[in-house]
This record gives structure tokens, C-alpha cells and sequence, in this order.
């Protein structure tokens, strides 16, 4: 009985662990990611000019600000259960990395396809896939080519937020956009 | 309610001789009409040095679970008979059992041991089966599994399910953006687990050979999502298929020669069969719908699928040489990874009714009856045992995923908890070898 108990005290710790885990990754971590990208690009090549500011230095000025602004925008995309529309209030934002990504062929994103836990594992896959690929069509019809674009669904595999509520489940219906590093 | 106390009965017993080992636990949650009353009382032993197993208590234990059985709780025996003229029959049918097990276990050569077991018939004062199996010291449990096996076919008829496995997915959170996912596999009893593949990123889908040497599985260990097949004794993998976008969903034809799979290389996901000789792969569904989770039926004639073609997800079933689909399930606004009983009769399957609650249910394909076999919530993956018998599925208790089980009748229900992260997707293996 004890032992079980005990079990039960782990079980929760672990859980408690979890969801202090996933409330920490999100949108921000993406963020920071794309921006060091930037601005190793940004040091490297002024590191080639010598005193000054050439217009190759302020191109690339340039471009650092123009990646952390993408960087900086919404990049948690929600949808409804079952469904595969983007809903409204990320349009916006998309249509801003969209502008970044056709003006910038050299970046490219990654677009990661989540479902909630409910419904079966692979049906969440598909679902997941959809997801992301109404984000890459959305993209592409901005004007962004299908080269610069990777989808993959995780399905109900890597939820942002753990628990049996609405709230948690509409967190987890999400496509992740993500800057990668070339 | 007796059932229940011997349960605990035999989770004390299990806590005190395993305290530490994550192994998975029974707990019987509903009880039978009309169980079978058996006692198996504890077997013998002679030999010199001390056995790692309560063979007795393991048979017991299958027995219990199956539903059909209400097992005799040790400390209520009068006697521990472990030979025939020891047996005392007017205690045991004054105690109301119907059957006894008993037995004598000893050292055989080397590192085996010999387990001699009778069966008797308590009313009619009768030895119905003897037998005696040997094996490793270290394979009590395989042991007390085929003896069980044995013992449950002479009783009710129906070859038995215990000797067999399972495979199951458990995930942790070990730090922020540091996950174990791993592949596990253990006795149908939740006992004995071990580790067969272990990764940061998920792993998804294991399903067996039909020879039960092989499994196949989802990893996401390159990133993406891709599809493997590997060796149960070797360790040895191979990757089977990983195109651009999905690649899930692996089920071995009954034959072991082809594997049917879902692949989105043609921009949606789509069931394709592959022949694992030939490599040769075949695109099954068309449709701009989600087309998902194929398993075989028994006779490899046919593929049980999900498609939410119909505008929600629904099991269809595509006789494969002329390829025409029928749709199987209309009750419920969600059906999903839908599989068959052996005998073809039976549709296993995620089910979610009018309260959008997702259970498992299963349907008669003959009667077309649906019955909702489970009651709490989030239920997923049923796997059916090889003999029909039982389900086991993922469940939740509290915030964790753990392992339940029921039988094909919704009589008994139990729980299989490892007390390692979330346990999800069991697949249980064909008869072992």
C-alpha cells in the first residue's frame, strides 16, 4: 500500500514536472533561436569589411533586423478540433512572415503540425499534417516558395500543455512555425 | 468483491517480493456475473536453492484476470495439498470451489526446474488433467504462463492468451524540451518489462510479426517521422520506409510478407501496402479525405481502415482484390483504429457517442450491435488479445496514461499501471512459438 502511494507521489511530481516543462517551451523559444541565427549571419559577414560602414555592412544590418522581426511575430498558430483552417486571428502575422520569407529566399521555416490528445494517435497524425500544410499553403499563396517550406506533423505526440480541459486541449491544436538555420 | 479483496491479496504479495521494479499492476475494477470458483494452491518445491517466482500464484493471477474465473484467496484455504492423496475434496467443496490446481516443483538438470501440476474436479472427486513442463529457473513465469495456457483450454475450450506479450510506449519529461520516449515490451501481465528502443524524440505505432520475432514502429528519432522494423532477439533495425511527410500507421499482413502503411508523399495521407519481398509498394486508397490506421483482417483478404471521407473519421473495410470499400461503423460522430477478432467476427475500435466521450467499444460485424465496453474517458488503441478474449487499451488515471484491459464482454475491467511516465498504445502479440 505504501509503495503504491509512493508510486502515486512520483507519478505526480513527474506530471507537475511536465507541465512546468511544456509551459516554458513555446512560441519565445522559436524566437530566440531564429534571432542568434541572424546575428551570427549579421557578424560574420561584416567581419569581411574593415572599418567603416560599407553598404554591405548596412545590407546586412539590415537583414538581422528584418529576421528578428519574423522572428519576433506570432508563431503558434491555433485551430479548432478536427478542423484544418487557420483561425483569424493569425492571419495577420502570417501574411508578415510570408512578406520576410519571399523577400529573404535564403531563410526558410519549418512548420510543425500538433493535434489535442483527443481522437486516435495516427488520425492526429494526418490531422497534424493537415494542419501544417494549410499554414504552408497560406505562406505560399503570400508568395513564398515551396522550397523554403518544410511541414511534419508530431500528431498528439508533443503536447504544449498537459491536462484533460478545453483549455489545454485549444493550446495543444497548434502549428508551430520555426525559423531553421541554414 | 471476493475477487477484488484477492486481488489485493496478490498485489501485497507482488509489492512485497518486487518492491522496486516498474512493473505493471492488476486491479480488478468491475466484477462477473458468474465466474468459475477455482483455487490454485501454492505449489511445492525441493530443490536446494531459492525460486525467484510464485509460480502458483502467477497461474492464479491469469486466471483472475480472464474474467471467467473467481480464484480462491490463499489465507482462506484450510489445506496446501501438492500431491493427490493430500487432497481433502470435502474441504474444497465445503469452501464452494469447483476446481483445484495443485502442484510440486523440483530441480531438473542443470538450471531447470520441473513443474508437475494436477487439475481436479472438486464436485465429482476427479484428477481431469496432469502435466509437467521443465524449464529455465530464470523462465518461472514463461512456465506458469503455458501452464495457465494449459489449464484455461482444458477448462473453457478456448486456447489461452497468457504465454504471450506486449508492447507499449511510455513518455517522461526529464527537463524542458528533454523527453524519453521508449518501446517497451513485458508478459501479458504487465510483468517483466524491458526497453527495446529508447529515443528523445517520439516513437509511435508498434505492431508485430505475426511470428512474433519482429516489431515494427514510427520513430521520430531522425526528426522525422519514419518507419522501422526490428528484431525482438538481435536488436537489429532496418528502416522500411521514410518518404517526405507521413509514415505511419505499420500492420503486418497475416502472412508476414506484406505490411500495410500510411504514407502522405502524394500530398494526403493514404493507406499503401508493401511487399516486403519484392519492395514493392501499392498506393490502396484515393481520396483527398484522411485515409489511416490499416490493420489486416485474419483471412489478409481484406483491410480494416479509418477515413473521415464521409466528413467524420468512420471504419471502412477494402476487400483487397476487387477494391471496393464498404463502410462499416454509423453509430457514433468518431470511430477509429479499428481492428478484428481472429474468428472475423468482432470490430474493435475507438468509439465516440452522442456525450463525446471517446471509449472502446466493439462491434458484431454479424448483428451489426455495438456495445461500449469501457467508461472512462479518452480511451485509445485497443489491441486485441490472439484468443479474442480481451482487449488492453491506453487509458488515463488522474493526469497519467496508463494500461487497461477488458474483456470482450465488458464483464471485468482492469488496470495495468507502470509507475514509468504515460503509458500509451499496447500492442499484444500473436501466440508465441
Amino acid at each position: 500500500m505504501k509503495a503504491s502511494n509512493v508510486a502515486k507521489a512520483v507519478a505526480l511530481t513527474l506530471s507537475v514536472a511536465w507541465a512546468a516543462g511544456c509551459s516554458t517551451t513555446g512560441g519565445t523559444d522559436t524566437g530566440a533561436a531564429g534571432t542568434d541565427t541572424a546575428t551570427d549571419t549579421a557578424s560574420t559577414q561584416g567581419a569581411e569589411v574593415s572599418g567603416g560602414v560599407s553598404a554591405a555592412e548596412l545590407a546586412a544590418q539590415k537583414a538581422a533586423d528584418d529576421a528578428a522581426a519574423a522572428a519576433a511575430l506570432q508563431s503558434v498558430f491555433y485551430f479548432d478540433f478536427d478542423r484544418s483552417v487557420v483561425k483569424q486571428d493569425g492571419l495577420a502575422a502570417l501574411e508578415k512572415h510570408a512578406a520576410y520569407l519571399a523577400a529573404t529566399p535564403s531563410a526558410s521555416v519549418r512548420l510543425e503540425g500538433h493535434a489535442d490528445e483527443r481522437g486516435t494517435r495516427e488520425y492526429n497524425m494526418a490531422l497534424g499534417e493537415r494542419r501544417a500544410q494549410a499554414v504552408a499553403r497560406i505562406l505560399q499563396v503570400n508568395g513564398v516558395n515551396a522550397n523554403q517550406i518544410e511541414t511534419i506533423s508530431y500528431g498528439e505526440e508533443k503536447p504544449a500543455m498537459l491536462g484533460h480541459t478545453s483549455e489545454s486541449w485549444a493550446q495543444n491544436r497548434r502549428v508551430e512555425l520555426k525559423y531553421v538555420s541554414n | 468483491m471476493r475477487l477484488y479483496k484477492y486481488i489485493v491479496a496478490v498485489l501485497s504479495v507482488l509489492l512485497v517480493s518486487l518492491p522496486l521494479k516498474a512493473e505493471l499492476r492488476i486491479e480488478v475494477t468491475q466484477g462477473v456475473d458468474k465466474p468459475t470458483p477455482l483455487a490454485v494452491v501454492p505449489f511445492s518445491w525441493s530443490g536446494s536453492y531459492g525460486l525467484a517466482e510464485d509460480v502458483a500464484g502467477v497461474i492464479a493471477n491469469d486466471f483472475a484476470r480472464s474474467g471467467l474465473f473467481r480464484v480462491m484467496e490463499r489465507n482462506n484455504m484450510l489445506s496446501n495439498p501438492t500431491r493427490q492423496n493430500e487432497v481433502a475434496f470435502r474441504d474444497w467443496r465445503s469452501l464452494g470451489q469447483e476446481f483445484l490446481v495443485i502442484g510440486r516443483m523440483s530441480a531438473a538438470q542443470g538450471d531447470s526446474v520441473r513443474v508437475e501440476y494436477e487439475v481436479y474436479d472438486v464436485i465429482k472427486e476427479e484428477l481431469i488433467l496432469r502435466d509437467a513442463r521443465v524449464g529455465s529457473r530464470n523462465g518461472l513465469r514463461d512456465i506458469a504462463h503455458v501452464i495457465a495456457d494449459n489449464i484455461y483450454e482444458y477448462l473453457t475450450g478456448v486456447k489461452g492468451a497468457f504465454y504471450t506479450r506486449i508492447l507499449y510506449v511510455t513518455a517522461q519529461q526529464l527537463g524542458p524540451d528533454n523527453y524519453r520516449y521508449q518501446l517497451r515490451m513485458a508478459d501479458s501481465d504487465g510483468a517483466r518489462p524491458r526497453t527495446i528502443l529508447e529515443s528523445k524524440e517520439p516513437i509511435m505505432s508498434p505492431s508485430w510479426s505475426r511470428d512474433a520475432r519482429r516489431v515494427a514502429y514510427v520513430s521520430f528519432e531522425s526528426t522525422r517521422p519514419a518507419i522501422y522494423i526490428q528484431d525482438l532477439r538481435t536488436g537489429q533495425r532496418q528502416k522500411v520506409q521514410s518518404f517526405k511527410g507521413l509514415n505511419g500507421a505499420p500492420a503486418w499482413s497475416p502472412d508476414g510478407s506484406k505490411m500495410a502503411l500510411v504514407l502522405s508523399k502524394d500530398g494526403n495521407p493514404e493507406v499503401y501496402i508493401l511487399d516486403l519481398l519484392k519492395r514493392k509498394l501499392t498506393r490502396m486508397t484515393h481520396h483527398y479525405g484522411i485515409d489511416t490506421e490499416p490493420s489486416w483482417a485474419p483471412d489478409g483478404r481484406s483491410i480494416i481502415f479509418t477515413s473521415d471521407r464521409g466528413g467524420l473519421p468512420q471504419i471502412y473495410q477494402m476487400h483487397l482484390k476487387s477494391r471496393t470499400i464498404d463502410r462499416l461503423t454509423y453509430e457514433g460522430n468518431y470511430n477509429g483504429r479499428g481492428s478484428l477478432t481472429q474468428d472475423g467476427r468482432f470490430l474493435a475500435m475507438v468509439h465516440r457517442g452522442d456525450d463525446n466521450i471517446f471509449r472502446i467499444a466493439v462491434q458484431d460485424l454479424k448483428t451489426s450491435r455495438l456495445d461500449v465496453l469501457t467508461e472512462t474517458f479518452l480511451d485509445e488503441s485497443p489491441t486485441i488479445a490472439p484468443n479474442g478474449s480481451m482487449i488492453l487499451y491506453a487509458t488515463q488515471k488522474g493526469t497519467r496514461g496508463v494500461l487497461g484491459g477488458v474483456t470482450l464482454d465488458g464483464n471485468v475491467r482492469f488496470l495495468l499501471p507502470d509507475s514509468q511516465g504515460h503509458v500509451r498504445e499496447p500492442a499484444w502479440s500473436p501466440y508465441l512459438q
